[in-house]
């Protein structure tokens, strides 16, 4: 029996712009059957990718798009929703701690990047470096990313604590005066820092470390032989060869570190003196204390606008830079 | 054996059956109100029911739920567990999840009203008895500008001075006078601070919207205000005198006397475990803060006292009540009132419950549960008569508070409370956490903050 694929190439007629003799038409039908063959083959596939994209529409999409709705409406979840243009965001614009959580959130950032990004970097290196015992510093670095953030966050609360706390009983252990840490508006931002850094450089530090076990050996063995110290080493093999690791995971944190929330909401609730106010605890407050979900919403879709531009700009850059 | 073609559909039909499944429960996530009247009888949803973690609490509420049910055949109570969430009211309100009768504090109801999510109460509530014995003040914090009602106050409380009686008999203070002065706080936080060992004289909140609570209770207390009624439009009314004395007296007693300890940032958690642990000797609170601290810590009624708000100018008012869903219909809100007026409201049923707590060995006396204080002339007589009859802890501990409650002046909580409250806890960090902070320019910021969430009064 022949099978349907030379029966229909036997079924079509030739055309003029057939070449070696195979009609065009036949060409097509083929492209056509293999389509369908595909489509079939994939049929499992297709059916569970249409349950995860209603899925996601319901649970992702449509919340983000309902967002945008509300940052335009005025909703009490009774009645029906009414625009109000741009009220929502007028009134965020004239809330005195709007422009200081913007602030308080790009300091926050600008320190989670020279701690946050630093550290676990030269930690992957130094975990690359040594010989002995590597799985258990592995596992050391990345054991705090285990513990659920409110842990970690109530954790350090007790660290800091001015009194009994970890840090000063230490410090006056030596005989060194303790510090304010969290209770004081000039150090309760670089404190939550540290928490953040602390609790999240185990998963990078393990992106780094598998970023540098790509790096072909020979590479750190010509760079010796031409003398390279540690520094000229990294300088010149380990930055140019992980650049496109560290280009994403520059951005990611970024991103992520803009949306701080668990560590100023459970260990100093924006205070001292509005000092760590950050975005997304501000626009918590709109929508769960103040229950004013399309000031909430408002925010979000600014601060989702303006991490969008960010990025688009960011790997634009990035592009360019590449290319020259 | 089967065929690969059939493989392949009873695969398709597995992703197919997954998907059905799929849409039906979600369909059925949003099956809002079900058959709620049946046979006659009207089934309400209910919220106050205590957690499984509080075995007595739960046990007279379930108790009641039955003696109800048994004495109004045509009323279905479904108690639902919990109290007031803002974090999931406006998400279970939209998704037709909102219990019919929903608990409230009093901080709440002026913004629940203005957003329109509570039921007009003002015809059904005329025929709930004993109405007319409810604190009006109480009851005003339920109406909207017109008057109209929307919930019933359940519980009161007013904010005094509560004290470790071991601590003030270590300091060399009389347990039995507590101070009635902000002098004298001052000076009894400086002596029980002078015991050492991280032993703090007072504490305050300065966190999560209670720092803002309490500043309001100090300016209350000194004869201020947190706003006022200036024509038809709220104004910021503590960038004076008044409010700068209250943030002095919390800046001296932090920096000169150094007898509010070196942690700030707390909350009430924080503060009742430092009283729990014998580590604190004055606080700012309501009367309810007593058994806590003694089930939580294992303490004694006989180690705590209540004084009076010192100063004696005035007193915050809280409490709480239930509101109805504005969904709900004629005949829940008819029903949902009948429980509220019989559960919580029922001068006939003072003796019944004051005996559920003494058979349980709670506490009785203390100017709080088991009764609640929102009534005025006989009732309120009554209510004292039967209290003082069966009272087992010691009310001459709690008497000075009661004296002055009777005799200084209440003021509930500004409209829009919590938003204050927000921009009012930087003012008590910054003078509790900074030495040098610069409290009239505190206070002009903050009054600049209040007036615009004011502004949005309706």
């Amino acid at each position: 029996m022949s099978s349907p694929r030379s029966s229909s190439l036997l079924a079509w007629p030739a055309t003029s712009s057939s070449r070696a003799g195979r009609p065009a038409v036949s060409q097509e039908d083929r492209r056509r059957t293999r389509l369908k063959r595909k489509i079939k083959e994939n049929l499992t596939a297709y059916g569970l990718l249409c349950a995860a994209l209603v899925v996601f529409a319901l649970f992702s999409w449509y919340p983000i798009v309902r967002g945008v709705l509300l940052s335009f409406q005025q909703v009490d979840f009774v009645n029906a929703p009414t625009w109000v243009g741009f009220d929502n965001f007028a009134k965020l614009f004239e809330d005195p701690l709007f422009g200081v959580a913007w602030r308080n959130t790009l300091l926050f950032t600008g320190l989670a990047l020279v701690f946050g990004f630093a550290v676990p970097f030269l930690t992957a290196v130094l975990l690359n470096e040594i010989r002995h015992a590597k799985a258990f510093f592995r596992l050391a670095v990345y054991l705090p990313v285990m513990l659920p953030p409110v842990v970690t966050a109530l954790m350090w609360k007790w660290f800091y604590d001015p009194g009994p706390g970890l840090f000063n009983s230490a410090l006056g252990a030596v005989g060194l005066p303790g510090g304010q840490w969290l209770d004081s508006s000039g150090t309760a931002m670089l404190s939550l820092v540290f928490v953040s850094t602390w609790a999240n450089m185990g998963s990078t530090t393990l992106i780094y470390l598998a970023a540098l076990g790509t790096i072909p050996g020979e590479l750190y063995e010509a760079a010796e032989l031409d003398g390279a110290g540690l520094w000229k080493r990294l300088r010149h093999v380990t930055f140019p060869q992980t650049r496109f690791v560290l280009l994403v995971l520059l951005l990611l944190q970024i991103v992520a570190t803009m949306q701080v929330f668990t560590e100023p909401y459970v260990m100093t609730g924006g205070g001292p003196d509005d000092s760590t106010v950050t975005v997304l605890l501000l626009l918590y407050r709109y929508a769960f204390v103040y229950n004013d979900f399309g000031a909430a919403s408002a925010m979000s879709l600014l601060l989702f606008v303006a991490l969008g531009v960010f990025s688009a700009w960011y790997v634009r850059l990035t592009r360019k830079a590449d290319q020259s | 054996m089967s065929s690969p073609w059939s493989r392949t559909v009873s695969r398709r039909m597995l992703c197919l059956l997954t998907a059905g499944g799929l849409a039906l429960t979600l369909a059925a996530c949003g099956d809002g109100d079900n058959a709620a009247q049946t046979g006659g009888k009207v089934k309400i949803t209910v919220t106050g029911q205590p957690p499984t973690s509080q075995p007595f609490e739960r046990g007279v509420f379930d108790a009641d739920v039955k003696e109800f049910e048994a004495s109004h055949p045509n009323i279905d109570i479904d108690p639902h567990e919990g109290f007031m969430d803002p974090k999931t009211f406006s998400a279970k309100l939209a998704g037709g999840q909102l219990e019919d009768v929903y608990y409230v504090y009093f901080t709440d109801p002026a913004q629940i009203i203005a957003r329109h999510q509570a039921a007009d109460i003002t015809e059904a509530a005329k025929s709930v008895p004993h109405i007319n014995d409810i604190k009006p003040e109480l009851l005003d914090n339920f109406r909207d500008a017109s008057g109209k009602l929307y919930g019933l106050p359940t519980m009161n409380y007013t904010m005094g001075l509560l004290y470790s009686k071991p601590l003030f008999q270590k300091a060399g203070l009389d347990p039995n006078k507590p101070p009635q002065t902000w002098d004298e706080v001052r000076d009894a936080a400086k002596k029980i601070s002078a015991l050492g060992n991280g032993v703090v004289g007072y504490a305050d909140y300065s966190k999560n919207n209670q720092g803002g609570w309490h500043l309001t209770g100090w300016l209350y207390s000194m004869g201020g205000d947190i706003a006022r009624k200036d024509g038809d439009k709220w104004v910021a009314d503590f960038d004076n005198d008044k409010g700068k004395k209250a943030l002095q007296y919390l800046h001296d007693m932090r920096w000169t006397d150094n007898s509010m300890g070196a942690k700030q940032l707390l909350e009430a958690t924080d503060v009742q475990r430092m009283m729990g642990s014998g580590q604190l000797g004055m606080y700012m609170a309501a009367p309810d803060n007593v058994p806590v601290l003694v089930k939580q810590f294992n303490g004694k009624y006989e180690d705590y006292g209540i004084a009076g708000m010192p100063g004696g100018e005035g007193t915050l008012l809280g409490g709480e009540g239930y509101m109805v869903n504005p969904k709900a219909s004629p005949e829940k809100i008819k029903a949902g009132l009948e429980w509220i007026q019989w559960k919580y409201l029922n001068p006939d049923r003072f003796e019944k419950h004051i005996q559920q707590y003494v058979d349980g060995k709670q506490p009785v006396g203390l100017p709080a549960e088991p009764t609640p204080d929102v009534w005025t002339g006989a009732v309120r007589e009554q209510q004292l008569a039967l209290k003082a009859k069966y009272a087992n802890v010691p009310a001459q501990n709690f008497q000075s508070y009661v004296d002055t409650t009777s005799k200084i002046k209440g003021s509930i909580e500004p409209p829009n409370a919590q938003q204050i409250y927000a921009a009012l806890d930087s003012v008590m960090q910054a003078v509790l956490t900074d030495q040098n902070a610069n409290i009239d320019q505190q206070l002009s910021s903050a009054a600049s903050k209040v007036n615009s969430v004011l502004a949005q009064v309706k």
